[in-house]
């Protein structure tokens, strides 16, 4: 046949197909008037190779480990090994934590993913009053090295690799890893993981930040340049479109957001004198994953073809290394529900499959009891088999990419970026992401967003099984973890006992040291790395920066 | 016609998880009272004394953390300190179910959880403020 005859005989069968859906629609109406993703995409009855017309394979698509990497950054990916497992953990005592890191490694964990509690994550010390009632609650609480050499007992650091979320000080912990290394005996060099050291969404979507976007920024490209000639391999940022979509952006949101972040960072690390082509490679994304599974696989691919092309047209990036968008996936937390909890076993498991056809290259599932409590034992077992199963029984992982060339999986992906695309010229226009959160245009995007989610469950418009739907009379669970209170004050003797038996007199000259440092503008790492080997604390540290940089008030 | 309802939402606490606590600030609004968000990040005092100030009928309070046995009694109590213990507390957040007695014992009149409308809310302020 001639290209105009398969024309002819396509159109010729989309009209009997047309009419054999009018006939079945005037019998059988459609759930639905309009069907639409979560960013309002049109999901359309049926996808057809007209939507791949604006399409083409090599530019657009291509091959995995090639730009644009719309089918991943690696030429085999999981052919030769899969994904990280990542389990996100921690609560109560570095004791108690270090305790579960075992656990998981045991059970099959490839990477350790660590939680601090929100005292550790804005820069407090557990005895700062406005950490009462929240030491270890979120995460482990962390004040000294003394913990972390706690946190990290038994553990080589040499051979696992360790995600921090940590953001506002993250030089500190970063400081105190490094450190803990050293008494083990490995050097930095062979340090692997990544410090989530992203403060511009804690501005507009999660809000732990600790001093003002100017010197967040400026610390953030001083841990790039440090680990630039000290920790080859450590990713030294985890750009997070994670929060974003929890406090309740659509999928395009999520992607434009979370690159706008990028673009800023990458911004401010050249105008800082770093070359793109050797810090590039070392940034890291981190993505959410829900239940909507189709465009959740489509937005992957959508975000790394759309970074590859930012940073090679934006910014001039030369090694392919530099455009690569590499990413951790959690599920997402905020779709679980205290209701019927066993049915979020199902959910993660959607969700994880998303992420893996999407091409991760690290995956944390959440637990099922986590719109309860922090995981017990049980549950975060089930949800790390639940990757292992994914992994070894599905599939899935056999060949890359399997999606690709679905007529709806890449029609959804060219939207998603085109839309996501829209969103960062808008901020642009603004004048780049610090302006458009100081002019509430984020915020007010994400909020319009999640408001709109609401009404749609609260009008059962999006069913949620077991909450507006299909809902039993349940007894409460029981065997949940808690955090004792008792906790909270034997961390606090703990960093009593430090602080009387350090030398304090080394420790406030080396305060001294960094508070100079910083008013002088020099890299504040090294004074840092200095400062917590003495055993200064988190909050002696930051409380030297605050003084120096003042702190974030919220618009 | 009747008063326009008065409510403070406020995140007391170092937790930063205000989704819940917008999206409720936004259904009383559009359900017709004024509303006043805290933000995040506050102390009970703060919120206290803006809700005495602003003179409001209830209070919101939401927390994610799990300090919420450590905050919300806190604001009760500083309330009932300040002559102002008319004015209706309630709570929201994942608060587990076996910390709600407690709570409700202290002062706050009720909790809501994940799940939860926000007409149900919005019908507890107002028979509550009503009655």
């Amino acid at each position: 046949m001639t290209c105009s005859e398969h024309k002819q005989a396509f159109q010729q069968r989309q009209q009997q197909w047309q009419e054999l859906v009018d006939k079945a629609c005037a019998r059988f109406p459609e759930r639905r008037e309009n069907f639409a993703t979560t960013s309002g995409i049109e999901m359309k009855r049926l996808f057809t190779p007209e939507d791949l017309e604006q399409i083409d394979y090599t530019e657009d698509i291509g091959f995995p480990g090639i730009y644009p990497f719309t089918r991943g950054v690696q030429p085999t990916m999981y052919r030769a090994r899969f994904w990280t497992m990542r389990q996100y953990a921690g609560f109560g005592s570095a004791e108690e934590t270090n305790k579960r890191y075992k656990y998981l490694l045991e059970n099959g964990q490839t990477g350790l993913s660590v939680a601090f509690d929100l005292p550790t994550q804005i820069g407090y010390d557990s005895d700062f009053e406005l950490s009462e009632g929240e030491v270890g609650k979120v995460g482990v609480a962390i004040d000294t090295l003394a913990d972390m050499e706690t946190l990290f007992d038994g553990i080589s650091l040499d051979k696992v690799s360790t995600s921090m979320t940590i953001n506002a000080p993250a030089a500190v912990l970063l400081a105190m890893y490094v450190a803990v290394a050293e008494k083990q005996g490995v050097a930095p060099e062979q340090l692997r993981g990544t410090i989530q050291n992203d403060v511009l969404k804690e501005y507009f979507a999660r809000g732990t930040y600790i001093f003002p976007p100017s010197p967040s920024m400026k610390i953030i490209t001083d841990i790039f340049a440090f680990c630039k000639d000290n920790l080859p391999s450590w990713n030294t940022i985890s750009i997070s479109g994670y929060h974003i979509r929890e406090a309740g952006s659509s999928a395009v949101q999520e992607v434009a957001f979370t690159l706008a972040d990028g673009l800023a960072y990458v911004d401010a690390a050249i105008k800082s004198g770093l070359d793109v082509d050797v810090f590039a490679k070392r940034l890291s994304f981190f993505f959410n994953v829900h239940n909507p599974f189709l465009e959740e696989v489509a937005k992957f691919r959508a975000a790394r073809r759309l970074w590859a092309r930012l940073m090679k047209e934006r910014f001039g990036a030369k090694k392919p290394a530099s455009m690569m968008l590499r990413f951790h996936t959690q599920t997402a937390g905020c779709s679980l529900t205290a209701q019927q909890p066993n049915n979020n076993v199902v959910r993660v498991t959607i969700q994880a499959l998303a992420a893996v056809l999407g091409g991760t290259n690290s995956l944390h599932t959440n637990s099922r009891d986590e719109a309860l409590c922090l995981p017990t034992e049980d549950s975060v077992r089930i949800a790390l088999r639940t990757q292992q199963v994914i992994a070894h029984e599905s599939g899935v992982a056999d060949s890359v990419d399997p999606l690709a060339g679905s007529y709806l999986v890449e029609s959804l992906t060219s939207k998603i970026e085109d839309q996501a695309m829209a969103y960062i010229k808008k901020i642009d226009d603004l004048g780049g992401v610090v302006k458009a959160i100081e002019a509430g245009y984020i915020q007010n995007e994400i909020g319009d967003s999640a408001y709109a989610y609401q009404k749609a469950v609260e009008t059962q418009e999006q069913v949620i099984v077991g909450v507006n739907k299909f809902t039993i009379e349940e007894a409460p669970p029981e065997n949940l973890l808690t955090v004792k209170a008792e906790m909270e004050r034997k961390q606090r003797q703990k960093l009593a006992q430090v602080k009387g038996g350090r030398d304090n007199k080394a420790v406030n000259k080396a305060l001294q040291q960094l508070k100079l440092v910083a008013e002088e503008g020099g890299n504040l790492m090294i004074p840092i790395v200095a400062a917590v080997k003495l055993y200064a604390s988190l909050g002696e540290v930051c409380g030297v920066l605050r003084q120096v940089f003042g702190e974030y008030q919220e618009q | 016609m009747a008063k326009v309802i008065k409510v403070l939402v406020g995140k007391p606490g170092l937790d930063g998880h205000d989704r819940g606590a917008r999206v409720v600030a936004r259904a009383l609004r559009d359900a017709g009272m004024e509303v006043i968000y805290t933000g995040i990040r506050q102390t009970p005092e703060q919120i206290v004394a803006t809700a005495i100030q602003e003179d409001v009928d209830a209070v919101g309070l939401s927390c994610l953390s799990g300090a919420h046995n450590n905050l919300f009694p806190k604001v009760v109590n500083l309330l009932r300190e300040k002559g102002a213990e008319d004015i209706l507390v309630f709570g929201g957040g994942i608060i587990p179910d076996g910390d709600i007695a407690g709570l409700k014992d202290s002062g706050i009149k009720e909790i809501f959880r994940p799940g939860s409308s926000t007409d149900e809310t919005i019908k507890f302020i107002t028979d509550q403020v009503n009655q």
